[in-house]
């Protein structure tokens, strides 16, 4: 690689992020701060019941209300009438029957958002109420009322490997389970489509994959492609949760019939309803071992609930399964994954997407293990540890930087937090101390571990792509580099990483990141910890063809400094980055399905108050498999985030359902983790580059959250002695009420 | 109904229900302070009213009239920007940004009170603002690095 001297915020340093003047001034629009003049406000209509038949819908009273501009129904979907990232199930809005609570059922467009909003009251749908469906187990019976007509299997896979019969000397057996976990992005969705003249539409979005959006809006608005162009706006956030479609599709529809700009923005408690969740899940497994701790065999029996309609439920499922051995070298398995449908709110991606699931049943058992044949955990992982060259019970093998016998003992070693007395501390730093609830009486520490995976990238013979476009040219200020992704940032710093790359590159200081939008060819989702890999990659492609033409011009071997005299005309490259292309999985769950692997191991410590079932997390730390860290700031922020978020779903967040209808729809009710609740995060990355990644970066944005759930649970566990099988961790399974 | 809105006056025909983040979103264009929940759980809608921090999104505009509203958009002296701002940028307090004009608004606050606060006490004073990217510490370096470099300028 070949860095210009003198040439600031290339690669491996911790640049500024290109957009922190406009965010910390406020000047940054998001999508929720879209407007445009003669806007009309849009608002959705939501079932009220997880499940029942609609019998008539009236909308008179809602047309004659003041400011109303268009109601409309599922027959005014003018094309597909249904949508969906993987099979395209979810109706845009309901006709016949409503599966969740909270499915749409009708829109509103009005001058003003209370307009809209009293307009929605005044839509009467007459509703057969049916019975929801809303255990898994119960989905699965066989007299079940049938959710679609497939039946309630989304996906049932199973990964047979060496002799799933085979014998083992130690034998422990736990079933598991964790809770439906939002992914919270502090944005709330939005978007602003504006009718064109052509008769198409400009959407203005946010959103984490602008490609797979157009894909299913252009069918359902019955346009083609080229007529509905989608272009990014600010995005709050998204940790999957703005991976399927929102109210991209009603947008449109309302701005197509009204010929006006339309904006739909949901309030928090419509974000719960509006987008998916962290599937649910419950695990049971059984790992047979030698009386010295090594592994022989697993078994495991993984069950998540999708709720209501596909979504990402069949990757989900094909994550946990065929990563429910763990990271360690297992040489005999039968691990059986089920997604179900259910009347629930469906559920899709977050943050981590299967892993974190199986990551918290396959450490519990290892602790377990560990106990069972007298070893520390840290030791039984070791010994059981995966490494390059080592074989994944779907018969892949690791080629890649498996890096996980150092990860564990790296993390073990990381300084831990001193002793401290309950007597001379500050009260908010006592379990339940800033509620003035605990006063210190009954503390115990716990010190818990976890180590997992997961992968990078889609999987399973998907092919995925990033296209990348990069100008440079020359003007009064001397070189300067533009460039354009159709790949957005969420959050995680893509287009400062991608101004690295272009300095890198091309040795030019000034780089221009320009608005994504499907004017360019698709760049893939912000998600699976790919963009790093497959935007930067392309980006990195892009750039060396800008300079192979410099060099032509310059005739020289190296870029010529100064560089201005070569870019006139300026030159452009447009090139596209692909992975190492996978497979599907054979019958018996065989086969080459995942890219490339990142790693984790998490060491919590833990206080409880065992009289309260109080809790304090005293410090985290985490090791973490960067293969190289391209930003280590921006990297240390993806690990102590992605750990907050782990955090969460072990002592705090969960979506409460009765009867499949959300009861903790707000931030009053569905507890995040705030400053009082996060410790210090000790981050540790372990740069082991990996081969065939530009630069041998992997991903950064999920191990974390994989990890630190399972260490956090086994740290309660090892304070309080008790089973804990299930996440988030309540008060009173601490104090042993349950 | 009037309010000084960052020491201007200005004017506004709003529905009486409205709330203060309400009218300056959507009547002032003073889309600074955010709307993550508005239910006064996230901070993201800090503002000052006649000095006092609060959460717009609980006050009603009605209340707002004839006094004081100070938002993120005057934290920064035109181009440049105070040694908060510049300080969450350096430490890498800033992910997505949805929750950082109202970080701003609320460490600004706090190290106005307080040019010393011990990390316990900040912790505490921005309890109630919510980010759900960055878990927090590169904020909590952000206040410690505002705190250091304002001290120095006194
Ligand atoms: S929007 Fe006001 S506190 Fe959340
Ligand atoms: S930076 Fe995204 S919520 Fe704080």
């Amino acid at each position: 690689m070949k860095t210009k001297t003198g040439v600031r915020g290339g690669i491996g340093q911790s640049v500024r992020r290109v957009d922190g003047v406009p965010k910390v001034k406020g000047e940054f629009e998001y999508a929720s701060d879209l407007r445009r003049d003669g806007m009309l406000w849009g608002e959705t209509v939501r079932s009220p019941h997880p499940h029942a038949r609609i019998k008539a819908i009236d909308i008179r009273a809602a047309l004659e209300s003041p400011g109303v501009r268009a109601v409309l129904l599922a027959g005014d979907v003018p094309g597909k009438k249904t949508y969906g990232l993987d099979a395209q199930d979810q109706p845009v809005l309901a006709w016949d029957v409503v599966r969740f609570a909270g499915e749409p059922v009708a829109l509103v467009a009005a001058e003003q958002p209370e307009q809209a909003k009293q307009a929605a009251t005044k839509i009467v749908v007459d509703y057969e109420v049916l019975s929801p469906v809303t255990e898994m187990e119960a989905a699965l019976q066989a007299d079940a009322p049938k959710l679609h007509p497939q039946g309630n299997v989304v996906r049932q896979l199973r990964v047979i490997h060496g002799d799933p019969e085979a014998e083992a000397e130690v034998w422990v057996e736990g079933t598991y389970e964790t809770g439906m976990q939002d992914q919270a992005p502090l944005g709330p969705e939005a978007g602003l489509a504006v009718p064109a003249e052509d008769g198409g539409v400009d959407l203005y979005i946010a959103t984490q994959w602008l490609h797979a959006d157009l894909e299913q809006i252009a069918p359902c608005l019955n346009l083609p492609p080229e007529k509905v162009r989608l272009n990014l706006s600010g995005v709050g956030g998204a940790f999957g949760a703005r991976e399927d479609v929102s109210m991209q599709i009603h947008a449109c529809m309302l701005a197509l019939r009204t010929q006006r700009p339309v904006k739909i923005a949901y309030g928090r408690q419509e974000s719960f309803y509006g987008h998916v969740h962290r599937h649910p899940s419950r695990i049971w497994m059984r790992h047979g071992a030698t009386r010295d701790g090594k592994l022989i065999n697993v078994q495991a029996k993984l069950l998540v609930d999708g709720g209501a309609y596909t979504s990402t439920s069949p990757a989900v499922i094909g994550n946990a399964t065929t990563f429910a051995a763990g990271p360690y070298a297992v040489p005999n398995a039968r691990l059986e994954g089920t997604a179900v449908f259910t009347n629930n709110p469906p559920c899709g991606a977050m943050r981590g997407f299967g892993a974190v699931q199986a990551c918290f049943a396959y450490e519990a058992q290892m602790d377990k293990l560990a106990r069972a044949v007298n070893l520390h955990p840290i030791e039984v992982r070791l010994k059981n540890a995966l490494k390059t060259g080592d074989v994944l019970p779907t018969g892949q093998r690791v080629t890649g930087a498996a890096p996980v016998r150092d990860l564990l003992s790296r993390c073990a070693a990381l300084p831990m937090p001193p002793a401290e007395s309950p007597l001379d501390r500050d009260r908010m730093l006592i379990p339940g101390g800033a509620g003035n609830v605990g006063h210190g009486e009954a503390l115990t520490r716990g010190v818990g571990f976890a180590a997992g995976y997961k992968n990078l990238a889609y999987s399973e013979g998907f092919d995925d792509s990033s296209e990348a476009w990069v100008r440079l040219s020359v003007d009064q200020e001397g070189p300067l580099a533009e460039v354009k992704t159709a790949a957005v940032d969420v959050g995680q710093g893509l287009d400062t990483i991608v101004t690295q790359v272009v300095r890198t590159e091309l040795g030019v200081q000034r780089v221009l990141v320009r608005q994504p939008d499907t004017a360019i060819g698709s760049a893939g989702s912000s998600s699976a910890s790919r963009q790093t890999m497959m935007t930067g990659g392309a980006v990195q492609l892009a750039c060396q063809a800008v300079r192979d033409e410099v060099l032509r011009r310059a005739g020289t071997s190296i870029i010529p400094d100064p560089l201005d005299e070569y870019l006139r005309p300026p030159i452009e490259a447009t090139r596209v980055f692909r992975h190492r292309r996978t497979g599907k999985l054979d019958a018996d769950g065989q086969g080459d399905p995942h890219v490339s692997f990142a790693f984790g191991a998490a060491r919590a410590v833990v206080e409880v108050d065992t009289e309260l079932g109080l809790v304090r997390v005293v410090q985290l730390a985490v090791s973490q498999d960067v293969g190289r860290a391209l930003n280590p700031q921006s990297v240390r922020g993806q690990i102590e985030g992605g750990s907050a978020q782990g955090l969460g779903l072990a002592l705090m967040e969960e979506i409460e359902l009765k009867d499949g209808k959300i009861r903790n729809a707000s931030f009053t009710d569905y507890l995040l983790p705030t400053i009082l609740d996060m410790p210090p995060v000790v981050s540790d990355l372990v740069e082991e580059p990996e081969p065939g990644l530009p630069y041998g970066a992997k991903g950064v944005g999920e191990p974390s959250t994989v990890v630190v759930p399972a260490a956090i649970v086994a740290a309660l566990r090892a304070a309080t002695g008790r089973e804990l099988p299930r996440a988030p961790v309540k008060p009173d399974e601490l104090v042993g009420i349950r | 109904m009037r309010t000084n809105v960052n020491g201007e006056w200005r004017e506004a025909d709003i529905w009486p229900g409205a709330s203060l983040l309400t009218l300056l979103r959507d009547a002032f264009g003073l889309t600074g302070s955010k709307n993550a929940c508005e239910q006064g759980e996230c901070g993201s809608c800090s503002v000052w009213l006649d000095g006092e921090l609060v959460c717009a999104c609980l006050v009603l505009a009605a209340q707002a009239h004839d006094r004081q509203v100070r938002t993120v958009e005057s934290v920064a002296d035109g181009q440049r920007m105070s040694a908060v701002q510049d300080a969450f940028v350096e430490a890498g307090a800033v992910q997505c940004g949805f929750c950082t004009p109202g970080f701003v608004v609320a460490v600004t606050h706090l190290l106005a009170q307080d040019p010393n606060p011990n990390e316990v006490q900040v912790r505490e004073a921005l309890s109630g603002n919510i980010c759900r990217c960055t878990g927090y510490a590169k904020i909590l370096d952000a206040v410690t690095l505002a705190a250091s470099r304002l001290r120095e300028d006194r």
